[in-house]
């Protein structure tokens, strides 16, 4: 996985029965401190993440690992809202002061 | 996922018999922020009937198969969404058909 923040959504109709109806948010790649990196995903939330949060990010056919993400054409979903990171006995990260 | 732009076709007379009848499209990555291309290209199979200049998003790795279109193919990226809109910041940085 890697951490992200969410930077905001993306809108697509829906084509077909192996869809996934979405929501799709757009991430931006991310440090551990939370400090905005190169790099964005489109990613499928299931958990409600809002913009802002940092997001944990699993990709590939991992991403088809999830109870609504079985068997559809995702490789990317949105795995947890980040709370606290922890480097080596320090909090890097932490939601509430961010 | 994802973001690009359909920048052209790619026609092969001579492929694999599993893939006729798909139509491949030349993706470029679009950077979200100014929307442009980054100059970074993909070849992908259609699923949603993409048309050039559109901005769509992309699946790759095995998740690319998990279409109708190419469910059994050798497919290592597909577009599965054609998009409306995307959303930045709080602003709207592209909307199909507008600004």
């Amino acid at each position: 996985m890697i951490l992200c923040k969410v930077v905001g959504t993306v809108t697509a109709s829906s084509s077909g029965p192996m869809d996934h109806p979405g929501p799709y948010l757009l991430l931006q790649e991310c440090s551990k401190k939370g400090e905005s990196g190169k790099g964005y995903h489109i990613a499928l939330d299931t958990l409600g993440a809002g913009p802002g949060e940092m997001v944990l990010l699993s990709q590939g056919s991992s991403a088809r690992q999830t109870e609504s993400s079985s068997q559809k054409a995702i490789d990317a979903v949105i795995v947890g809202i980040v709370d606290i990171v922890e480097d080596a006995g320090e909090v890097v990260y932490d939601k509430s002061n961010a | 996922m994802v973001l690009g732009r359909v920048v052209g076709t790619v026609t092969a007379n001579h492929k694999e018999p599993r893939i006729e009848g798909i139509k491949f499209l030349l993706v470029e990555k679009v950077d979200p922020e100014s929307m442009k291309g980054t100059k970074d290209f993909v070849v992908a199979m259609d699923a949603v009937g993409a048309g050039p200049g559109e901005i769509v998003f992309f699946v790759a790795g095995s998740s690319s198969r998990m279409t109708v279109t190419t469910e059994g193919k050798p497919s290592d990226a597909t577009i599965t969404a054609i998009v409306d809109i995307v959303e930045m910041g709080g602003k709207t940085v592209y909307q199909k058909d507008g600004t």
